[in-house]
This record gives structure tokens, C-alpha cells and sequence, in this order.
């Protein structure tokens, strides 16, 4: 079985960061970049599907790993390499593209190497949008798996459950599928010493974004970015009490 | 289906829930009156699923609606994407807004609906700025950015805690059925377990108590459930409490769980991570009761008790 997974390079998730005094970005030049949390989700959900295929199939899988972006993606490349990935593929170019411009890139990319299951995370913890995987989905015209939180294949149909708003739902897609990830599918391996320097002699191919000829033209404008409104800080209370009476004769919510 | 001249045409995407017509609708309609603010708009309401009478019957007492298009049919059942997404995708080419709640329903429909029509949405919409420009926030709510777009169709969803409700009316809009979707192969619904409580729901409770990971275990957040039962209250979690096992993930208040922005916040045990602060704090009144007086969640808290929670939250449960 042929797996992709699509990651993304963001802002360290412990970095508190902040606008640019003039709005037109955010202020992350020095700040530490990881792969995004929810696509290491992603990449050790691959890890454990080879390993499960193998074991109780004597299947053999490979994990394609692709990232869009500045020469700088292929650090978190290496990181899903080192992982278990078996090679990895970046897509270059220096533009920040929208969700559905990434879509159309990995679409593109499926075409060529037609994985029976492709992972993502189900967002990216930057922009926030929750779109890619869907998105991407409707293009391949696969079916979709969102926001999962357990995954089990079988030779041509994954079982799903979703993590919905009010419960769980347990979904059967035809493969290949496009799955997205969600916090409680897996807790992601650490790598270790060999695999990191053993992930230097995998393969990375270079595809030039401009060479795949789509149109990724933003759609959206952006006008500003501003610091939301910060919460006044209130006062201690000193007991419950305290804290009872302010509730009730201060900001009468009792 | 063209709009009269000098206003825009809207779809709005009905949300089920599992006791029929989700509250979270009404929220969704309560951004559709602030774009009416800036722009004339005849709105349309789309309900689609299986014996969807009273979803209907509900929907159609919004007030200022054109009508309910309503299909009603196996297919819809479970609101699968890949059932619906071409079907809405072909009707929304009538529309120039179409909008959704930012639930796992919308988040999970309505990229799909865009990707098929070539079209960017902006998704999780705080602010309406005008009738072409959004606000929505990224890296957890530390930024909100302001966007616009030239495309042919706007598609929306809304952060529901971000807008008031619209209250039913008792007129009742014309209802039109229309032919439900095809149904596909590619994906099969297999089973639901569904949360049934007797407890408000988080995302439009009026109080909300949310522990952390200062609860210890499971049977700790019991009570939580004391106080809750007091105030009338829904429960909530940071990601830290949901990850250690203590209660269901859809009890997460936070980045990437449910948003709220209830009268009254009650966080208990709870240090404040950036992303749990993603998810509250549009609330009214914030109080923190931790024993660690340098937690963050006390630089966002009008209420702060520096106390040892087992001592303070049974108290608590007494003093109400």
C-alpha cells in the first residue's frame, strides 16, 4: 500500500507570538519552527499502518512524505524521514499558498503517484483554516475521513471514526481515501539517533511549484492583522466567599 | 433564483443535531442579520436529511427568510460530505453567499462544497466588517485577520459564539421541497454513539465550569459535576484533562474543541494554555480558581482565587 502524507513547517506551538506593529504580518522571523503537531500525528498514523499491514498481511507499504514551500520545509522532511517516512518529496516555492491552492498541488501530486491513502492533519495550528483534506479530497473525488480519531484498514475499505461536536461517528470509505487527523489517533514516536542519520540517505526529490502549471493565485486579500482585544485583568479574591459576593452584587451573573 | 435589484442572495446550510434543529442555526442567522446591515439580502434556508418535518417546520420560523428548500430523502440521512457536497455545490451557483455554522459539520461540508466550485471560503468568521469584509482569527486567537475576496460566490462559516441568536417567530416562510441528493458509493455511514446528557450544552450554556489537569482523575471532575448541577451549568476541559483520559474529547474548550462564550467561565484547576484561552475568552465573567498563583489563566480572569481547588470548589457547592 502506497501512503501519502502532506506536512507543513509552522511556528513552534509553545511560541506565544504576535502581529507586526504595521499589521502586515505576523513577528515569527526568529521564532522556532516544528512540523506542525496535527501532521506528526499524521506521519506516525502512516508508520503504524505500514506496520500493522505488514505484520498481520506481510504487506509491503511505502510513505511518501511531501511538503510545499522555502528550501527550509525539507528540515521537517527529514524529521518524517527519520520517523519512518521512505522518501520525501518537496514541492518548492517561496509564495504562502491558500488552502485550496495546496489542494490543487497535491492533487496534482496524487495524480502522479497514486497512493491508496493520504494523510493530514486537520489543521494547520498557524492559519488555522481546517480546509486542505477536505478540499483535497473533493478534487480527487475520494472520500473523506475527518477529524479522526481511530483509523483501522482493511485491503480495500478504511473504517473511520470521527470526533464530532456531539459524539463519535464511525465511517466505512472506499479507498484510496483522504483521511485528517485529529488529536487522539496516535501519541507520535520520538526519533531515534540511527533512524536521524540513517533519514539523510532517503531520497527528497525537488519539484519546481511552477512546473506543476496551476493556478494558486490567492483568492483572498488580506486587509489587516491586528492583536485581538485582551482581557482586562481582574482582581484576586481572597476567599470563596469573597468570591460569591463579587459574583453576586458585582457582576451579577448569580 | 436571482436576487431583485440592489440585493444579494443567500443559502444557508441547516444544521440537524440529534434532538432535530441545532440552536447553533440560530446563531449562524444572527451573522446573516449583520450582513443585512450593510447589504438588502433574500435568504434561503436549505434543510437536507431523513423525515426532516420538524427541522423544517423549525427553520421556517426564522424570521426575514425568503424559504426552506427542503429534500427530504435516504441519501441525506447522515449528512454525508460526499453525498452532499456536489449537490450544494451546484445549487450554491444561484446564491453570492453561502453560509455555515464552523461546526465539525460545516468544517467537515463546507471546504468540500468549495474546492468543488473553484472557490476560496474564509472559514470560522468572528466579524462581519462589511458586506465583503471578514474577520477570523489564526494562531489560536492570538491574531485576527481581516480578509476580502473578488471572487463570484463568498463562502462563509461562522464562529456561532461570535454572534447573538435570532429568536423564532411565529410566522411561519413558504417551504419548497426539492429533489434530495444522489447517493454514492465512496462512503458508508456504520455507526454513531452519541452523547446524551441532561446537562446544557457547552456551546450556548449560560455557565460554563471547565477543569484541567488539576482535577487528577476522572472521578475528580464528579465535582465539577456538584457545582455544575448547582448553576445549572454545562462542563467543559482543557486539552490537557482530555488527553490524560479524565473525560470524552468532546468536552475540550479550546483551539481545536468548541468555542464558547458563555455570561459566566468558571476554570478550575486549569493553568490557561494559549490554546485553551483560544476557546474562551470571549466569555462576560472569568474566574480562575488555582492553587498556582503565576498560572496564566489569572491574567485573564476578573475573578481570581489563589486556593487549593478540593478545597475551594466543595465550598463552593455549599455557599450557592
Amino acid at each position: 500500500m502506497k501512503i501519502l502524507v502532506a506536512i507543513k513547517r509552522v511556528v513552534d506551538p509553545g511560541v506565544r507570538v504576535h502581529p507586526l506593529a504595521d499589521g502586515s504580518g505576523m513577528d515569527i522571523a526568529q521564532a522556532k519552527m516544528v512540523m506542525n503537531p496535527f501532521c506528526e500525528i499524521a506521519v506516525e498514523q502512516a508508520i503504524r499502518v505500514k506496520e500493522q499491514m505488514f505484520s498481520s498481511e506481510g504487506v509491503a507499504s511505502e510513505i511518501v512524505v511531501v511538503s510545499i514551500g522555502a528550501p527550509v520545509v525539507q528540515e521537517q522532511l527529514r524529521s518524517a524521514l527519520a520517523l519512518g517516512a521512505d522518501r520525501a518529496i518537496h514541492i518548492a516555492t517561496e509564495s504562502v499558498l491558500e488552502p485550496l491552492a495546496i489542494a490543487k498541488v497535491l492533487h496534482a501530486l496524487i495524480q502522479q503517484e497514486q497512493p491508496q491513502l493520504v494523510l493530514l492533519g486537520k489543521q494547520s495550528i498557524d492559519g488555522d483554516h481546517n480546509q486542505t483534506g477536505q478540499m483535497l479530497a473533493a478534487l480527487c473525488d475520494y472520500p473523506q475521513g475527518t477529524f479522526a480519531s481511530r483509523i483501522e484498514c482493511n485491503a480495500d475499505e478504511v473504517l473511520v471514526t470521527r470526533e464530532l461536536d456531539g459524539g463519535l461517528q464511525t465511517l466505512a470509505l472506499r479507498l484510496p481515501a483522504v483521511i485528517t487527523t485529529d488529536l487522539r489517533l496516535n501519541q507520535p514516536r520520538f526519533p531515534t539517533m540511527p533512524n536521524i542519520i540513517k533519514a539523510r540517505q532517503k531520497p527528497l526529490q525537488l519539484i519546481p511549484l511552477a512546473e506543476l502549471a496551476l493556478d494558486v493565485q490567492p483568492r483572498l486579500q488580506t486587509l489587516a492583522i491586528e492583536s485581538p482585544t485582551l482581557r482586562k485583568k481582574g482582581i484576586k479574591v481572597s476567599s470563596v466567599a469573597e468570591l460569591v459576593g463579587k459574583l453576586r452584587q458585582e457582576a451579577k451573573v448569580l | 433564483m436571482t436576487a431583485t435589484i440592489n440585493s444579494k442572495s443567500v443559502l444557508v446550510v441547516v444544521e440537524p443535531d440529534a434532538n432535530g434543529f441545532s440552536p447553533t442555526n440560530l446563531k449562524v442567522m444572527g451573522a446573516v442579520a449583520r450582513l443585512r446591515e450593510f447589504i438588502g439580502l433574500q435568504v434561503d434556508l436549505l434543510v437536507v436529511g431523513k423525515d426532516c418535518a420538524a427541522v423544517t417546520a423549525t427553520a421556517a420560523r426564522i424570521p426575514s427568510i425568503r424559504q426552506v428548500l427542503v429534500a427530504d430523502g435516504a441519501s441525506g440521512e447522515h449528512q454525508l460530505a460526499e453525498t452532499l457536497a456536489p449537490w450544494i455545490a451546484n445549487l450554491a451557483r444561484d446564491y453570492d453567499y453561502v453560509l455555515m455554522a464552523a461546526t465539525t459539520f460545516g468544517k467537515n461540508l463546507l471546504p468540500r462544497i468549495a474546492a468543488l466550485m473553484d472557490i476560496q471560503p474564509i472559514t470560522d468568521v468572528v466579524a462581519i466588517v462589511s458586506a465583503s469584509v471578514f474577520q477570523r482569527p489564526i494562531y489560536a486567537g492570538s491574531a485576527l485577520v481581516s480578509v476580502t475576496t473578488a471572487q463570484p460566490i463568498t463562502l462563509l462559516s461562522i464562529r456561532a459564539s461570535s454572534f447573538a441568536a435570532v429568536q423564532l417567530g411565529d410566522a411561519v416562510a413558504p417551504i419548497t421541497e426539492i429533489v434530495p441528493p444522489k447517493m454514492q458509493v465512496m462512503s458508508r455511514f456504520i455507526s454513531q454513539q452519541q452523547v446524551r446528557t441532561d446537562r446544557p450544552e457547552l456551546t450556548s450554556a449560560r455557565v460554563v465550569i471547565s477543569g484541567g489537569r488539576g482535577l487528577q482523575s476522572s472521578e475528580n471532575f464528579g465535582l465539577l459535576y456538584q457545582l455544575a448541577d448547582k448553576l445549572g451549568a454545562a462542563v467543559g476541559a482543557s486539552r490537557a484533562a482530555v488527553d490524560a483520559g479524565f473525560v470524552a474529547n468532546d468536552m475540550q474548550v479550546g483551539q481545536t474543541g468548541k468555542v464558547v462564550a458563555p455570561e459566566l467561565y468558571i476554570a478550575v484547576g486549569l493553568s490557561g494554555a494559549v490554546q485553551h484561552l483560544a476557546g474562551m475568552s470571549d466569555s462576560h465573567i472569568v474566574v480562575a480558581i488555582n492553587k498556582d498563583p503565576d498560572a496564566p489563566i489569572f491574567d485573564v480572569a476578573d475573578y481570581g482565587l489563589v486556593a487549593d481547588l478540593f478545597d475551594a470548589v466543595p465550598e463552593l457547592i455549599e455557599l450557592l
